[in-house]
């Protein structure tokens, strides 16, 4: 299936349109209580469930570009991993102001000692730099090794599931769940890898 | 039914004022003109719909009559009553700190029988209407501090546990107290998912030292907020012990067991590694993967009104506690 510009622009502008609606939501659903009556854990946690939520969108795009035929979404890629970016600081803004209210030593002294945390930082990070490398100058400039350095989503589909399992009181269904898809979607391009439909470049 | 089309709105049916008005402010914020909500109210009150409490209207509370004892009302900001009844962990309930508030409204709460047996010579089960008429109550001003580093200052209305266990008279082998939560899954809809849905085995159960449950701190609460006790809050019994992290504290109590030997509990059954028997606040023994150092004040601010301050040794009743636990390694005995 070939993509118009029209409809790529159309699929765009979706995606866009998706995640405002998804900050919106949580907006109104602040101010309606929907969180209970103190916000702020809830809220964090719904931020770093969207930022996982939209990593995974990511990578199922190119499963989704294989099956249907149609390379082109491929070009919807980088925006949908900007938006996982984008919810990823929020989930970070968060945890700064309304759990730590802005107290960063505690803040760093958190990362350090604990390895949730240090597994939630790392990925905040490689998300960073994949975020600030997005660009077409970027990928200019680093030429091949830009490839290599994006393959670095794959780490953080790997640490930011588990990040979340981990900070959890107990273990429960919603953080299985998406260590689950994560699994799947990774599991997808190593069988893949293995039966040699992927050349390693 | 026939006549519904004239009936008045119930009290609950009404939005409260303060809700309507942020609503409004919501859709204001979000560009919604007062023409667009006019010419088409069925989509914005689907659009309001979305958050809508669909829940039973709140369980029927009845005020209380309680003695004020100078001693148990330190000077502290106490958490506004919407928080202490919308902030929950009750996994019984759901997971989420709303849900209890949500689905516990409907919870049978009377007639409510209690058990009160084991290692005791006089073993009774009275409803709890007998347990509020027979044991002065009195309100307290407690800090309540979670395993999860947030606290609360809450007004509990209850009486001394130390006072059920005398009129019952342990024997001379009771030396734990073992309290069980009531087990329900129809009523309970976090036990029917089973472990899979909340990582704990149910019924609920608590358990504490016999000098520990002695100790004139530890209330059995039957109101807070000078009224009997929400669903969402353990109605209509349950413990409270202000020196331990609030999952010590067990909710709608059915059953109080006197042993000779330690009893199991519920979070340390769980993750033996991170949650024990004992549970004393510790600001020096952290938790395997957060800090307790500090802890996050649930008060009347807002979203971004955040407080921390350190948190106490035995939450701030180490005078009155400490003396329990002298010779014992509270690192090891967390």
């Amino acid at each position: 299936m070939r993509l118009t510009p029209m409809a790529l622009g159309v699929l765009k502008c979706g995606i866009h349109l998706l995640g405002v609606a998804l900050l919106g939501w949580l907006i109104l659903a602040v101010q309606q209580d929907y969180f209970g009556a103190d916000a702020a854990k809830e809220l964090i946690k719904y931020c770093g469930r969207t930022a996982l939520e939209f990593l995974f969108l990511t990578l199922l795009i190119s499963p989704l570009a294989l099956w249907t035929r149609t390379p082109a979404l491929i070009r919807v890629r980088r925006l949908v991993g900007l938006w996982c970016f984008f919810w990823a600081c929020l989930h970070l803004l968060a945890f700064a102001a309304l759990e730590l209210g802005w107290d960063l030593s505690l803040l760093l002294e958190e990362v350090i000692k604990r390895p949730y945390m240090l597994l939630g930082s790392l990925s905040w990070l490689l998300l960073l730099a994949l975020a600030v490398t997005s660009n077409r100058w970027s990928q200019q400039q680093l030429g091949r090794s830009w490839a290599s350095l994006h393959r670095a989503v794959y780490v953080v589909a790997v640490l930011a599931p588990i990040h979340y399992l981990w900070s959890v009181k107990a273990i429960t269904v919603k953080p299985l769940l998406y260590l689950t898809v994560a699994a799947l979607l990774l599991l997808w391009r190593l069988y893949r890898y293995v039966h040699g439909e992927v050349r390693p470049r | 039914m026939g006549n519904r089309s004239w009936r008045q709105p119930t009290e609950q049916e009404v939005t409260p004022e303060s809700l309507f008005y942020s609503r409004r402010r919501v859709l204001k914020a979000l560009g919604i003109s007062a023409a667009a909500l006019s010419l088409a109210p069925s989509a914005s009150a689907a659009l309001c719909d979305l958050f809508a409490d669909t829940s039973s209207p709140p369980a029927r509370r009845d005020p209380l009559n309680y003695q004020k004892p100078a001693a148990y009302r330190p000077d502290l900001p106490w958490t506004p009553e919407e928080k202490v009844s919308g902030y929950n962990n009750y996994y019984e309930f759901g997971l989420d700190k709303a849900a209890p508030k949500a689905n516990a409204q409907g919870l049978q709460t009377s007639p409510w029988q209690v058990v009160i047996d084991g290692e005791v010579a006089k073993p009774v089960t009275l409803d709890v209407d007998e347990l509020r008429k027979r044991f002065t109550l009195e309100e307290r001003i407690y800090r309540f501090r979670c395993v999860e580093a947030w606290s609360m200052v809450i007004p509990w209305v209850g009486f001394e546990l130390g006072a059920l266990l005398k009129w019952v008279q342990p024997t001379s082998r009771a030396r734990y107290v073992a309290f069980q939560s009531l087990y329900d899954p129809k009523q309970m809809p976090g036990q029917a998912d089973g472990q899979f849905g909340s990582g704990i085995q149910f019924p609920y159960v608590e358990g504490l030292r016999l000098d520990e449950a002695m100790h004139p701190l530890s209330l059995l609460a039957v109101g807070v907020y000078g009224k009997t006790l929400p669903p969402q809050n353990g109605a209509p019994l349950r413990l409270v012990v202000p020196w331990k992290y609030g999952f010590k504290s067990i909710k709608a109590i059915v059953r109080i067991r006197l042993l000779e030997k330690q009893p199991p509990t519920t979070w340390n059954l769980a993750a033996p590694d991170e949650y024990g028997f004992y549970a004393n606040v510790n600001p020096q023994v952290d938790h395997p993967r957060w800090s307790q150092a500090s802890e996050r004040v649930i008060s009347s601010g807002g979203l971004l009104d955040v407080t921390r301050q350190p948190t106490l040794p035995f939450n701030g009743y180490a005078d009155a506690v400490a003396g329990l636990y002298a010779g014992m390694d509270l690192r090891r005995s967390f």
